[in-house]
């Protein structure tokens, strides 16, 4: 048995750069920039929307927030981001990996059409889909005023986040990692579950992540087709806008709080998630 | 026969990668499947490996009828350039896969990687993850875990194309050293001569989608089938209108038998060998020469000086006209 050849490999598991604890001009620059930028187009809104919920006390926002409009309204906006997210994340991940692994007539054109949702100002979405889902469709399918209609809409435009997230990672994918796995006995599925599915898990997460915050909070392309029934197809970005065209901005923040603070707990949940998947299978 | 491919035939769109191909390969030995880049030796060992399925032709694997077995079901082993590693994995789940795959106990699924990772001088870095390692330990994990579900057939793609030169070299010796211990049949492609000449048993040269020649190492050195053969396999040069290996013709300080009169044009010293440059005095044609140190000093060789040419060697193939 020969010797194998020897080649130094790193001493730690991850080793990270020694650090003196003080940052150069040039990336300290960076980093004051980033952050008051960060501040004022985000946290300073962010921070308003709170002080104005809680302006008036915390009595007052805790009677927006229980008040069982607004509870059905963020019920309704809450559960139905969740399940358009996870229908997205499966069927953006087959649109992806069609779009990237099969070549057929017109690939082009889908690739192209896929980003309409993104394009297309959202309350001509919800044209769109009225007068296809609506009392004049053409199909005979009548959504207006259903959860259904609801759902459909935000599918529309929630598509492309995960395609877009996935179809990159995709491409990048190596065919010989799925070759060497089926020459080592791996079924079809097994590849997919072991092999892919780790490798593509991170990039799915973060476009459901989008996929969620834009559904959570979208508005244009929901509210002609939902007909705002109080109780039934209320959204709470509706809701928000109902309050404050009746002057209670105090409520309208205090809903926007509590859907903030809804966001932030699914956001930081795939986050975790996505860091889970990034690390091991 | 452990492997016998005959007829094949496999195009991608208007290009032939190989025109009716048939091969045997012997069982326990190390073949070098050689030749340049598109040549379609890569093709052969994918379609062996069941990766690539031929037009028409049939291969055979240790008797069994494979031609459209899936890869699954071939019991080869296939080491890629690129290492294919799995990324997400650690080194020891890398090479348990294939014994996962068939659900063998635990127990015995550590115990078998943990004797490949000591067999490919891996086994202190069992938890690290692929890319922690450098190119050359990721290819001897490769060739473990391609060696954990007990292949009857092992075959590498260029195994050391992505290695820098030294790797390369000495991971070749220790390819040839644990074929000799482990005896499977293993087909190794590769574009570098030099590699396949002092790796191999036997030596397949792939040309245009065809084999041009097969054989012991030095049978193809010395009696190459056709001058593409000779060209391939080492260093040319033409004298007197033939193709001869250069440290195949003999100088000489004063006229002899069949000995042909030149001039030196120019001298190089390249480490241990001398290059001499040379013009005929009869036909003008431009030799070179490679000789040791010492003979060139012998000769008292340098520029302008008159020196006799002959072929030490005969040569086998004949005259590009």
């Amino acid at each position: 048995m020969a010797t194998a050849p020897e080649i130094p490999a790193p001493p730690r598991r991850r080793p990270r750069p020694v650090s003196s604890g003080r940052l150069s001009a040039a990336s300290g620059l960076g980093l004051g920039v980033g952050m008051l930028w960060l501040s004022l187009i985000v946290l300073l809104p962010i921070a308003s929307i709170v002080v104005v919920a809680l302006q008036s006390g915390f009595g007052p926002f805790r009677e927006a927030v229980t008040d069982s409009e607004a509870l059905d309204t963020i019920k309704l906006s809450v559960g139905a981001a969740v399940l358009v997210t996870v229908i997205n994340a499966v069927l953006g991940t087959l649109v992806a990996w069609v779009l990237v692994r099969d070549s057929f007539p017109g690939k082009r054109i889908v690739e192209v059409i896929i980003d309409i949702p993104f394009a297309l100002p959202t309350i001509v979405a919800g044209l769109v889909l009225i007068s296809l889902y609506g009392p004049q469709s053409p199909f005979g399918i009548d959504l207006v005023g259903t959860r259904r209609g609801i759902f459909v809409a935000l599918l529309f435009v929630t598509l492309p986040f995960v395609v877009r997230s996935v179809q990159p990672v995709l491409i990048d994918m190596e065919r010989d990692v799925e070759e060497a796995a089926a020459s080592l006995g791996a079924s079809g599925f097994t590849i997919f579950r072991r092999i892919v599915l780790p490798t593509i898990a991170p990039a799915m997460l973060a476009g459901s992540a989008l996929a969620f915050a834009r559904a959570l909070g979208e508005f244009g392309s929901v509210i002609l087709i939902s007909a705002n029934l109080i109780g039934k197809t209320e959204v709470s970005s509706a809701y928000m806008l109902k309050l404050i065209e009746q002057n209670d901005t105090t409520g309208a923040a205090a809903v926007a709080t509590l859907l903030l603070v809804v966001a932030v707990i699914v956001l930081v949940l795939l986050d975790s998630l996505q860091r889970l998947a990034a690390r091991r299978d | 026969m452990s492997i016998s491919v005959s007829g094949i035939n496999k195009r991608f769109g208007d290009f032939v990668a190989l025109d009716n191909v048939s091969l045997e390969v012997p069982t326990g030995r190390l073949t070098a499947l050689l030749g340049p880049s598109g040549g379609g030796k890569s093709t052969l060992l994918r379609i062996i490996a069941g990766l690539e399925f031929p037009d028409t032709g049939s291969v055979e694997i240790e008797g069994v009828q494979a031609t459209w077995l899936p890869p699954q079901k071939r019991s080869v082993g296939f080491v890629f350039q690129h290492y294919a590693a799995f990324k997400h994995m650690t080194v020891f789940k890398n090479v348990a896969f294939g014994l996962e795959i068939r659900r063998k106990p635990r127990a015995e699924i550590r115990q078998r990687v943990m004797e490949l990772l000591e067999l490919v001088h891996l086994e202190q870095f069992a938890d690290r993850l692929p890319s922690q390692l450098s190119g050359g330990q990721r290819q001897r994990m490769a060739l473990a875990r391609a060696l954990a579900v007990q292949p009857e057939v092992l075959l590498l793609d260029e195994p050391f194309g992505a290695l820098d030169a030294q790797v390369r070299k000495e991971l070749r010796d220790w390819l040839r050293n644990l074929h000799d211990e482990m005896n499977v049949t293993t087909i190794f492609v590769t574009h570098d001569q030099e590699e396949a000449l002092e790796v191999s048993d036997e030596i397949v040269v792939i040309n245009g989608g065809r084999i041009e020649q097969v054989g012991a190492p030095a049978d193809l050195y010395d009696r190459p089938a056709n001058d593409f053969v000779m060209k391939f396999l080492g260093p040319v040069t033409t004298l007197d209108g033939q193709l001869v290996r250069p440290h195949d013709i003999e100088l000489l300080a004063a006229p002899g038998q069949e000995a042909i009169e030149a001039t030196v044009t120019r001298l190089t010293r390249v480490g241990f060998e001398v290059r001499a440059e040379l013009r005929t005095s009869k036909g003008g044609s431009e030799p070179w020469v490679q000789l040791t140190r010492i003979q060139a000093q012998e000769l008292d060789l340098e520029p302008g000086r008159s020196v006799w040419l002959r072929t030490t060697h005969a040569p086998k193939t004949l005259a590009v006209s």
